[in-house]
């Protein structure tokens, strides 16, 4: 099994992430998380796929099945030494004052935040690569996590160049 | 950062054969006129549907329209299959309306049927008001998220001003690229909204860039191996049909001196009586196709999709053989099986690009020698030729029926064949020397078909004779609209192939369920057994069936008689005729690859494997 980042940018319209959803279950792919958002142009939203597949040979099945959808406009795989990947998780844990300053410590060691804090629970965020917040929970686990709630990824490209200019232009070309 | 772009270079869509206005145009109109008014400018001719509450307001424009021709059917099925026949002997895009809710969820079938077999297709179907979507009203459902797997894209129109350019994009859609169905779902208000129609709108498919034109590269690539190749076979799908190909694929062939072999899908698009054609491939194809195909070095797939029903077991499916792969869908190639080239484009392009190619191939002094590869395939083809045995008992073959329909109907007749062994059987003893000529359901394997399907082709083909090659079982599923041709002066004829059995059910329990019939006798069941003994092939019965349904109505049950029959039922051309084939339940389709097998393992007749005489490769 390998992972692989798909950004999908789709014609902002009603049922679209449906329609996308819909491909991937009726074609038997793994979605390991997505993510939807607006872009820099109303008119196109960018879905990030995170896709689980065996081989090769199913990638280039979900792009090119993904390509056939009339509102898909764009598709392109983030090669994760090319790209910044983050997530975000808002997670409640368990604290009461023998613990509070243990959890603020390894949330200021992770670069995290406290948001919200009670006398029986703090809320912590925290934005990072899957790994670093795999990390952070392991190391609250321990202290009880009440409720976790996790963002899918969302990847840009690094460097200067960017995914969306040609499909702008051809969204300009058809209006 | 790989990067796969949505499209193409060169968006080259075929011009459809639908006029287009000259002038544009500019009318204050309702959602509805706007919406027939669109449907006369996209050229659609025919229309198959049914009222209903939501749609109502088209069909008081319909009812005025001079250029578009309604057919009132008697179920949405018979629409949406008609539509399918009518696209697939005429090459327009086929037509069908509805209602809202049961109205639309009965068009599923066929709109599935034609996804499945790529056929140009739109269907319109009335919602409930925008307003009271999602509410559960009255004949309210979803058919947008319904159909979503199962069209090559929809849309829910919930303003009169959006009609026009969605009529027009959902046209373009279903005739380009790979063709397939489009529905367009219409809320109830917005076809009673006030609205300007002009003509022709502004589209905007921004995600939508099919590739015609392929790549000269690959082009020169697949050249350069169909001569080198020792034992090549051209492995011609229904995307042939599909891009009006079918004389150059005559030239190709010629050119290369390949053998050709037509899918179930292909029928048709190259002569069957050419020697170089050896037959259809798959589950009942023939020893010689099967074969060529197990045992070439190199196959050239134009537009075919390598369906399980032609690889069988996909592993050792054409086992030494290296793959050029064309196909306008580039999701197909590599789908089941990996292309050693492969080629995206538009059918007709590819094929004429490699003419050229193969051309300069031979001017360079390359040219295939495929004489021993010949004698090969001449030797199968002389030893396994397709055959059948007549029933012992002196009742009528069902394989001669339709063998001696095909021999006395008239040139450029059509054909149109339900889902079984009748199917098989019209695939195989029904010679198809034209393209559009044999109409069926290949990928979905619609039950049901015939009769909707020829009757579509019908409306469309008036001048050419249509015969519907229909099984008793297929045939008790949509013969109503039997009265939709009676009526609107359609004139088919029916062939039931009546064994009285869901034959190729039937067949399966006889070779893989020790002949344990469950379930699939037709014309006995418990009630007949006790009450009257010979209620036996005669309930229903269809030739009274048939002249209720205002038809001429035929039986034939004795050998002797069956060419009078056929000529008489070739001789009326003002009616409809149904021709009740009194046939011999236990007749079955050979060659067979059974299901899951290898196609290494085909058997020409029942216990009978052929011996190539070279097994152990």
């Amino acid at each position: 099994m390998s992972k692989h980042t798909l950004s999908v940018l789709v014609e902002n319209k009603p049922g679209v992430l449906a329609r996308i959803t819909a491909l991937f279950s009726r074609r038997g792919f793994n979605i390991d998380s997505l993510a939807v958002g607006t872009t820099e142009h109303p008119d196109i939203s960018r879905i990030t796929i995170v896709v689980n597949v065996v081989e090769e040979l199913p990638l280039e099945q979900v792009t090119k099945q993904l390509n056939k959808l009339i509102n898909v406009l764009k598709i392109v795989e983030l090669e994760p030494s090319a790209a910044v990947q983050r997530e975000l998780v808002l997670v409640k844990v368990r604290a009461d004052n023998e613990t509070r300053s243990q959890i603020t410590e390894i949330v200021s060691l992770f670069r995290a935040k406290t948001v919200d804090v009670s006398p029986e629970a703090v809320t912590i965020e925290a934005t990072g690569g899957s790994e670093k917040l795999e990390a952070l929970l392991k190391m609250l686990e321990p202290f009880g996590i009440k409720e976790l709630v996790q963002s899918g990824t969302i990847a840009i490209g690094r460097g200067a160049r960017s995914i969306t200019d040609r499909s702008l232009r051809a969204l300009d070309r058809s209006a | 950062m790989t990067e796969q772009a949505t499209g193409a270079h060169h968006p080259q869509p075929r011009a459809r054969s639908a006029a287009q206005a000259a002038q544009p145009v500019t009318e204050h109109v309702t959602g509805a006129q706007s919406l027939i008014r669109s449907l006369e400018e996209v050229g659609a001719d025919t229309v198959f549907g049914i009222p209903g509450g939501a749609i109502l307001p088209a069909y008081d424009p319909m009812f005025d329209s001079k250029r578009v021709r309604h057919i009132l059917v008697r179920h949405e099925q018979g629409a949406g299959h008609a539509a399918t026949g009518y696209a697939q002997a005429t090459g327009k895009v086929g037509v069908c309306m509805a209602t809202s809710g049961p109205g639309a969820t009965n068009l599923v079938t066929p709109i599935a049927d034609a996804h499945m077999d790529s056929v140009p297709l739109v269907a319109i179907t009335g919602q409930v008001s925008s307003k009271s979507i999602g509410t559960d009203a009255f004949q309210e459902a979803d058919i947008c998220g319904i159909t979503m797997p199962i069209t090559k894209h929809n849309f829910l129109v919930t303003k009169a001003e959006d009609i026009p350019h969605t009529i027009a994009e959902a046209f373009h859609i279903a005739s380009t690229g790979r063709p397939g169905p489009v529905l367009v779902d219409i809320a109830k208000d917005a076809l009673q909204a006030q609205t300007v129609f002009s003509w022709p709108p502004q589209t905007d498919l921004p995600g939508y860039r099919p590739v015609t034109k392929p790549h000269a590269k690959q082009i020169r690539e697949a050249a350069k191996l169909i001569v080198q190749a020792k034992r090549p076979v051209l492995y011609v799908g229904g995307g042939v049909l599909k891009a009006q190909a079918t004389e150059e694929l005559r030239i190709l062939a010629e050119l290369t001196g390949a053998p050709v072999t037509t899918t179930l899908m292909a029928l048709g698009a190259f002569p069957d009586s050419h020697p170089q054609h050896v037959g259809m491939p798959g589950m009942h194809g023939s020893v010689s196709a099967v074969t060529a195909l197990q045992k070439a070095d190199l196959l050239i797939a134009l537009g075919a999709r390598f369906d399980d029903r032609v690889t069988g077991k996909v592993d050792t499916f054409a086992p030494h053989a290296k793959i050029v792969h064309a196909d306008v869908d580039p999701a197909e190639i590599g789908k089941i099986r990996a292309a050693d080239v492969p080629i995206v484009g538009d059918a007709r392009e590819v094929i004429a690009d490699l003419i050229v190619a193969v051309q300069a191939e031979h001017e360079a002094g390359h040219r295939g020698d495929y004489a021993d590869w010949w004698a090969q395939i001449d030797s199968w083809r002389k030893t396994y030729p397709l055959g059948y045995d007549l029933p012992d008992d002196g009742s009528l073959s069902p394989q001669q029926v339709i063998e001696r329909i095909g021999q006395l109907a008239p040139p450029n007749t059509i054909y149109a064949a339900g889902v079984g062994q009748h199917q098989m059987w019209a695939s195989q003893y029904i010679n198809y020397e034209k393209p559009y000529t044999w109409l069926n359901s290949g990928g979905a394997g619609t039950m049901g078909y015939a009769v909707p399907a020829a009757m579509g082709a019908k409306a469309g083909m008036p001048d050419a004779a249509v015969w519907a090659i229909d099984g008793d079982g297929c045939f008790q599923m949509t013969n109503q609209e039997l009265v939709t041709c009676a009526l609107n002066d359609i004139p088919i004829k029916v062939a039931i192939i009546n064994n009285g059995a869901l034959g190729m059910v039937r067949q399966w329990q006889t070779l893989f369920y020790n002949e344990r019939y469950s379930n699939t006798v037709l014309h006995s069941g418990p009630a007949a057994e006790e009450k009257q003994a010979n209620l036996g092939t005669r309930t229903p019965d269809f030739v009274k069936l048939a002249e209720a349904m205002g038809c001429v109505g035929i039986r034939c049950e004795d050998p002797a008689d069956l060419d009078a029959v056929i000529e008489k039922a070739n001789s009326i051309n003002d009616r409809t005729v149904v021709v009740d084939f009194i046939c011999h339940e236990d007749a079955m389709v050979w060659p067979m690859v059974a299901a899951g097998t290898s196609n290494d393992e085909v058997m020409a007749a029942r216990g009978v494997r052929p011996d190539f005489g070279d097994m152990d490769d």
